[in-house]
């Protein structure tokens, strides 16, 4: 091992990185695509209206029409829910009137059939959605940063474990290393080569450090206990059984018996009044009516998500059948309001408008992180190769071109393939069988060719083509979407539909971040040649 | 480097890497179980707290073992405290049952 704390950390900080580098560029990647997964299958929905909210109904009878429909059509449920049009922030976007039910469940079940409806906030029939073009959406996307694809899940959470775990592992011994921590945060030497990676590769990483902290160590605790079974195990028994009992003593699952819920005596509109006398300013989401054997019936209001990380227990007011206020005791503990802190950030569904760009750009910051970290381990070996004689060490020549090669088809070539995602979902026939499954195939097919590009182009051409093909895989997205639907910035602009025209928009400022990349790179690379012709003629003279 | 020595540091590397892997993993799986046994809470929050926990203690048990000397202290310094810790637990549990 290296002499010295600081080295050996150092060589640690080098080798955790370099072993999951691409992994980990593929999760944050698709993990920062997946904080707009709503607005990306919007996107990729082109069939569904632009967005429309619901004003002008009186709410009483608007209620009034849920329940009906509730009676007919979930006369047997555990639940019904009753969602107001509101601006709602999971899903992100406007919502409709809406209901929801689960029935009971069936003797030896757990839980009940799940059902949902959009109603006519009108006439409280359901509406006739439309049906849009079968697409994986921006959950796909999402998915993939922690199952992967093509691997089986139990296979595939493992693996993105371990590499998160190295992952850790990675920013703590970088912070180890840079003992000055504070003072390389504002040193930037551009145009200087190495010295320049690496100051990139530090002034990003430390830019946004709490929040790879953050998103590195609450991802590890998602899967804790098929990550860290010993503690489970030893208190509870090992296996899925157990698991099972000790979620449910955590997380409290109602396993009490339920009578069906019913049409309450008292006037909902009432209790929707006064709860939001007591949240000014916030409104109320959904209302939950549900009814334990033996006790009495139970109608939770909830207020709109907002203000707390914790998106998961909403802010509720509980009132008995005859309209009493009623408190329930409540159940949450320490140690699970730090577990639904940590989820909460990682997930930041709480996050409004100005935070979600926030993660988004922290997001694109990881994926630099981790990009300039890969290049830098490049440059460094390729300059100490250069000065040794050639052919000295053919072990670590082909090293090094592996890694160059992985570097550029996953650096590049993955944000392209993600490009032609999109691209699939606009140029496929609407009615191929598996569409879904083959907007996925394109990705994937993009990137292993341009992997094969990486490796067979010489790697500097590898690298500015492959960036030029990024600027015209992005520019040309909205021109695809407006030959291709009405849905297009001509008409979303005007109509002020942000979702769908901060998509088009966004594709045009990821082509001009990879323009500027590509610009940048030739430059320099143009200035060293001269440097080197420069020097060669010096020495002959 | 020799030949020799070359190899020699390549093994110890080898050998640091499975010692942080998995010397590592079973002392932050021996102080997950102690920490939930002894945390004074409800059983089940316990597990959760310790769980929740256990990933600082493995990073700071790779990172020690990357720190120390020799391939062989960072075993040592892996497995004793495992079986001391493990052996703990045992009695705090069989104790505990009784």
């Amino acid at each position: 091992m290296k002499e010295g704390f600081r080295q050996s950390m150092a060589w640690l900080h080098t080798w955790t990185g370099l072993v999951v580098g691409w992994v980990l560029f593929f999760v944050f990647v698709t993990g920062t695509a997946g904080y707009v997964d709503d607005e990306i299958t919007r996107w990729m929905e082109p069939e569904r209206p632009l967005q429309v909210r619901v004003d002008g109904v009186e709410r009483g009878p608007m209620i009034e029409r849920a329940l009906d429909r509730l009676e007919q059509v979930a006369g047997n449920a555990k639940s019904w829910t009753i969602t107001l049009p509101h601006t709602s922030l999971r899903p992100r976007g406007e919502q409709g009137l809406a209901i929801a039910w689960e029935d009971l469940p069936e003797r030896g079940h757990d839980y009940g059939r799940r059902g949902s409806e959009t109603l006519n906030a009108h006439t409280g029939l359901p509406r006739q959605e439309v049906e849009p073009r079968e697409t994986g959406g921006g959950a796909a996307l999402y998915e993939m940063h922690y199952v992967l694809h093509y691997l089986p899940y139990d296979v595939a959470i493992y693996i993105v474990g371990a590499c998160t775990m190295l992952m850790l592992l990675a920013i703590l011994t970088g912070v180890i290393t840079h003992k000055k921590i504070f003072k390389d945060f504002f040193t930037f030497r551009p145009g200087k080569g190495q010295r320049s990676w690496l100051d990139a590769h530090n002034v990003i990483s430390v830019m946004a450090l709490p929040f790879f902290l953050m998103i590195t160590y609450s991802g590890l605790v998602f899967f804790l206990f098929n990550y860290m079974p010993a503690g489970a195990a030893a208190l509870y028994g090992p296996g899925k059984q157990q698991e099972r009992v000790l979620i449910d003593e955590l997380f409290g699952r109602d396993k009490r018996e339920h009578l069906p819920a019913s049409r309450p005596h008292v006037a909902l509109e009432e209790l929707v009044q006064r709860a939001e006398a007591q949240w000014p300013g916030q409104g109320v989401a959904s209302l939950t009516l549900s009814q334990v054997r033996g006790e009495p019936a139970r109608i939770d209001v909830q207020r709109v998500t907002g203000g707390s990380v914790n998106v998961y227990d909403p802010v509720m007011l509980s009132f008995a059948a005859d309209g009493q206020p009623t408190v329930y005791p409540d159940k949450t503990h320490g140690p699970g309001k730090v577990h639904r802190m940590l989820v909460g950030l990682h997930e930041g569904l709480f996050a409004d408008w100005w935070l979600r760009w926030l993660y988004l750009v922290a997001g694109l910051l990881g994926c630099g992180m981790i990009g300039t970290g890969l290049v830098l381990w490049t440059v460094k070996r390729r300059n100490q190769h250069l000065k040794r004689n050639a052919g000295a060490a053919l072990f670590d020549a082909y090293g090094l071109r592996l890694v160059e090669v992985l570097n550029a088809g996953t650096l590049v070539g993955l944000p392209i393939a993600v490009a032609a995602y999109f691209w699939a979902n606009r140029l496929l026939p609407v009615g191929i069988a598996d569409r879904a499954a083959w907007e996925m195939h394109c990705l994937f097919l993009t990137w292993g060719w341009l992997f094969l590009y990486a490796a067979l182009r010489p790697l500097r051409k590898a690298w500015l083509e492959m960036a030029w093909m990024a600027v015209a895989a992005y520019g040309l997205i909205p021109l695809i979407n407006a030959l291709t639907t009405d849905r297009h910035l001509g008409i979303t602009l005007v109509e002020g539909d942000w979702v769908l025209a901060g998509f088009d928009l966004s594709m045009f400022g990821l082509a001009a971040l990879f323009a500027y990349g590509a610009l940048k790179i030739r430059r320099r690379w143009l200035k060293a040649d001269a440097a080197a012709i420069q020097a060669g003629k010096e020495a002959l003279a | 480097m020799k030949k020799g020595s070359m190899a020699a540091y390549r093994w110890s590397v080898v050998s640091r890497v499975l010692a942080a892997a998995l010397g590592g993993y079973a002392l932050a799986s021996a102080l997950t179980v102690l920490l939930a046994l002894i945390w004074p809470l409800p059983k089940s929050q316990a597990v959760l707290a310790a769980t929740m926990l256990s990933f600082t203690l493995y990073a700071v048990a790779v990172i020690w073992v990357f720190s120390v000397r020799s391939a062989t202290r960072a075993w040592l310094g892996m497995l004793i405290p495992t079986v001391f810790v493990a052996a703990l637990c045992w009695v705090l549990q069989v104790g505990g049952a009784a």
